[in-house]
């Protein structure tokens, strides 16, 4: 098994990361408040983003980005493009 | 402003711990209150301290100072416009990097700010540690710790924001953030076409210049306002600018600087903060794994709920029996004192009956905030709204919307006051919209009295299949309403799930009195007018050209009872006295329903009949209704008097029976009573809370329209099945 630190798949939509999986922000898509709200919450280019969990009905998720608990909703983590980090 | 008089603005992001400091400084010399034209609650105080009068202003908790809520933009222009002497920005130690986003955008703005460092306890718990010295240092800028539930570093915060406001030194434009060369270039360039055009004003002009590089729809119309003719030069110059820098970087210019701004915050965290390795474990994670657990978290929420609902109708049960019973005894001492007539009638029928029936939930509402201050002090609102967005959101709804359509279950007053927890303002109105189709506690007497009469056995699943009704048609209302009236993108769920704290009692306090605070203030003026409109209503006209002598009679039959009496053995008197009683209690009931239907009550129930005679509904149903209006409990009050029957329930359901009322009419009534016009206390909440007579007018006639075609569409198709009989 090849376990580097690095980027091991090309990137995917942070909403298609697994649970307990950490991933790092490749691109915010999107566009208007929204867009500018999910930079302003820190998750922006290079951001570390730790997927804590899925709520029970399987939307929102819950991020730890920063050091801080955020949720988003599975739609909005669709325009969050991603590289899995291992 | 006198010379020892500094006004100190607090900011922060929410869960911050600012309204704990708040609340601390100011203790209870605090005003709440709205701010202008915004349905956001603004809270100050003053206080009196080291020679100087504070003025301590609580800004609305924000992450950033980009104005797309209302929050931010009341939060930024009471900077911008009211140009307090210091900002205080009050910062979470342990989530340091976040909160210096809104930190370096209030460095932007060239406002005299001061760092709290609160809770630096946990932060310090969690293994952060913060070198205030070079933080101090890097940005130029005083900083206090502070550990806001135990009222630490408070008065060394006061001194230092007093020193800070006194300090002659210009502010400092060295540590603000620097943007790669060719923005800094673009800044500069807007910035001298700006200071071409005004001159110096109307704000910081670097400021001014960011604002409209990136966009800032309110700085445009503001420079714009300014500028007059010489706004479109300077319009399409920055448009230019926009262009050259998108073309450039590949992406709009205020997502770079945002990206930038993070990437200066990064270099600060790099030298100010050193994270040791030692995790310690994470109370507040173990407790969310299990609250919003995917087995266990939503039967745990329902509980909560059920809790909260079960306290709040028991144990408030018991206050609302001592107030009742206060009430009662208050009316008794002042019938005994007035003199019989109409000033008496006014004071006991119209002003204390009218108060007394919404003084009475003054327990309920104080219990339930209570719960509410609970769920939103510990964080755990946030997990409510977390569970349940998926669901709301089918309904086009947040999250935080399901706390307030519950409660509407119980009382609408509260519910529609609950939806103040949501941040964004057009969930707010829809919320507060369709909470009132949520058929509260106030409706169901009404239920079980029509459902009892006509449904039997079958009475429980026709009132089930009526809260249904209200359910499903607040789903279709919240789906029409976002679609139709409140468009536009749903507010991004983009919601901090906040730590766990442990609240203080102090707080749960002053968060339950402040909210119950309005419900009395505002809510008892706008109920005593309207109790005492409907009171004049059924009142008057005081002199009724009665059909019979009801005096003449009950004298008649005192007489004819007193001789029988007389004749009786002492034995057979108790069930003579018995019947005398009844006979002259039928009488004064019979006089009772004369003069309800000749009342102007009456009257406008009989004139409104045609209205109502689609419907199956009599001209007694439509007083009921109408009176309904002021508190729902009073339309069953109102049958029983229009019927001339006692309160008591068996009678009043076999008497409907024989009114010609319908198990069908009586199905339409139940649902017109379940979706027309809130009562009077919900309407004056819902004008409070939207902040618009305009919300309050469209809910009472959209409401009003749809319980009218809801229950035609049910009579008349009953009628057509014939099911009329």
């Amino acid at each position: 098994m090849n376990c580097t630190d690095e980027a091991v798949e090309k990137p995917v939509r942070l909403s298609d990361v697994k649970e307990s999986r950490t991933a790092r922000v490749v691109r915010v898509g999107g566009n208007g408040p929204l867009r500018r709200r999910i930079l302003e919450m820190g998750i922006v280019k290079g951001t570390e983003v730790y997927v804590e969990k899925y709520a029970p009905l399987r939307d929102p998720m819950e991020l730890i980005v920063k050091g801080y608990h955020v949720s988003l909703r599975v739609a909005e983590a669709e325009q969050i493009t991603v590289d899995q980090v291992r | 402003m006198a010379p020892n008089c500094l006004s100190i603005a607090l900011a922060g992001n929410p869960n911050s711990g600012k309204t704990t400091i708040f609340n601390h400084i100011t203790g209870t010399r605090q005003k709440v209150g709205n701010w202008p034209g915004v349905t956001v609650e603004k809270k100050e105080g003053t206080i009196h301290k080291y020679g100087y009068e504070l003025r301590i202003i609580d800004l609305p908790g924000t992450y950033s100072l980009t104005p797309f809520s209302i929050e931010e933009i009341v939060a930024r222009d009471f900077i911008l416009e009211s140009t307090p002497d210091v900002v205080i920005d009050i910062i979470d130690a342990s989530n340091l990097e976040r909160s210096l986003y809104l930190a370096t955008q209030l460095r932007e703005l060239d406002c005299r700010v001061l760092f709290a460092l609160n809770m630096a306890d946990l932060a310090r718990e969690r293994g952060i540690k913060i070198d205030a010295d070079k933080l101090s240092e890097l940005l130029d800028l005083p900083v206090v710790f502070t550990v806001g539930n135990r009222n630490e570093g408070i008065d060394d915060l006061l001194k230092k924001a007093i020193e800070l406001a006194e300090s002659p030194t210009e502010i400092s434009r060295r540590r603000r953030v620097k943007y790669t060369k060719d923005i800094e270039i673009a800044i500069d360039r807007v910035r001298r076409r700006l200071s071409d055009v005004v001159g110096d004003g109307p704000y910081n002009p670097r400021w001014t210049a960011i604002k409209l590089l990136e966009n800032d729809s309110v700085v445009r119309d503001r420079v714009a306002d300014a500028t007059g003719d010489r706004a479109a030069d300077l319009m399409t110059a920055v448009a230019q600018e926009r262009l050259t820098l998108r073309e450039l970087y590949d992406d709009d210019p205020e997502i770079v600087m945002t990206d930038e701004r993070y990437g200066f915050i990064a270099g600060i965290i790099k030298e100010v903060v050193t994270t040791s390795t030692r995790r310690r474990v994470d109370m507040s994670r173990n407790i969310d794994l299990v609250l919003t657990n995917r087995f266990v978290g939503f039967p745990i929420f329902i509980f909560f709920i059920w809790m909260m609902f079960q306290v709040t109708f028991t144990v408030g049960a018991y206050p609302m029996e001592w107030i009742e019973s206060g009430v009662g005894l208050l009316s008794r001492l002042l019938g005994a004192i007035l003199p019989e007539g109409i000033l008496r009638a006014f004071v006991l029928d119209g002003v204390i009956a009218g108060v007394g029936s919404v003084i009475v939930f003054l327990p309920n509402i104080l219990i339930l905030f209570f719960f509410i201050a609970i769920f939103e002090d510990t964080g755990y609102m946030a997990r409510a709204a977390f569970l349940m967005d998926k669901i709301m959101h089918l309904i086009g709804l947040h999250g935080k919307s399901f706390i307030p359509m519950l409660m509407g279950f119980g009382c609408n007053v509260p519910a529609v006051m609950a939806a103040r927890t949501l941040e964004s303002e057009k969930d707010r109105i829809l919320t507060i919209l369709i909470t009132p189709f949520m058929s509260c506690s106030a409706k169901l007497p009404v239920y079980i009295i029509l459902a009892g009469a006509f449904f039997g056995a079958r009475a429980g699943t026709v009132i089930f299949g009526i809260y249904m009704t209200g359910i499903v048609l607040s789903i279709i209302t919240g789906r029409l309403f976002r679609t139709v009236l409140l468009r536009g993108a749903d507010a991004p769920f983009v919601m901090e799930l906040p730590p766990y704290r442990a609240p203080t009692f102090k707080s749960l306090v002053i968060h339950m009195w402040d909210r119950s605070k309005m419900f009395l203030k505002k809510m008892t003026g706008v109920i005593l007018v309207g109790s005492m409109v409907v009171w004049g209503l059924s009142a008057f006209p005081r002199n009724i050209d009665y059909d019979m002598d009801y005096s003449g009679r009950i004298e008649a039959l005192k007489a004819a009872y007193g001789t029988t009496l007389a004749n009786a053995e002492p034995g057979e008197r108790d069930p003579i006295l018995r019947e005398r009683k009844e006979r002259i209690e039928d009488l004064q009931r019979a006089r009772q329903a004369e003069h309800a239907e000749k009342s102007y009550m009456g009257r406008l129930g009989k004139f409104l009949a045609p209205v109502f005679e689609p419907l199956g509904i009599d001209w007694r149903g439509s007083v009921a209704i109408v009176t309904g209006f002021v508190a729902k409990e009073i339309v069953v009050s109102t049958l029983g008097i229009l019927h001339a029957v006692d309160e008591g329930r068996e009678v009043l359901k076999e008497t409907l029976k024989t009114t010609g009322m319908t198990p069908l009419s009586a199905l339409s009534m139940m649902i017109f009573i379940l979706l027309y016009v809130p009562c009077l206390a919900t309407v004056a909440a819902i004008r409070r809370e939207t902040g618009s007579s305009g919300w309050m007018v469209f809910n009472i006639v959209y409401s009003t329209t749809l319980a009218w075609v809801a229950s035609f569409c049910v009579y008349q198709t009953g009628q057509l099945l014939g099911y009329g009989v």
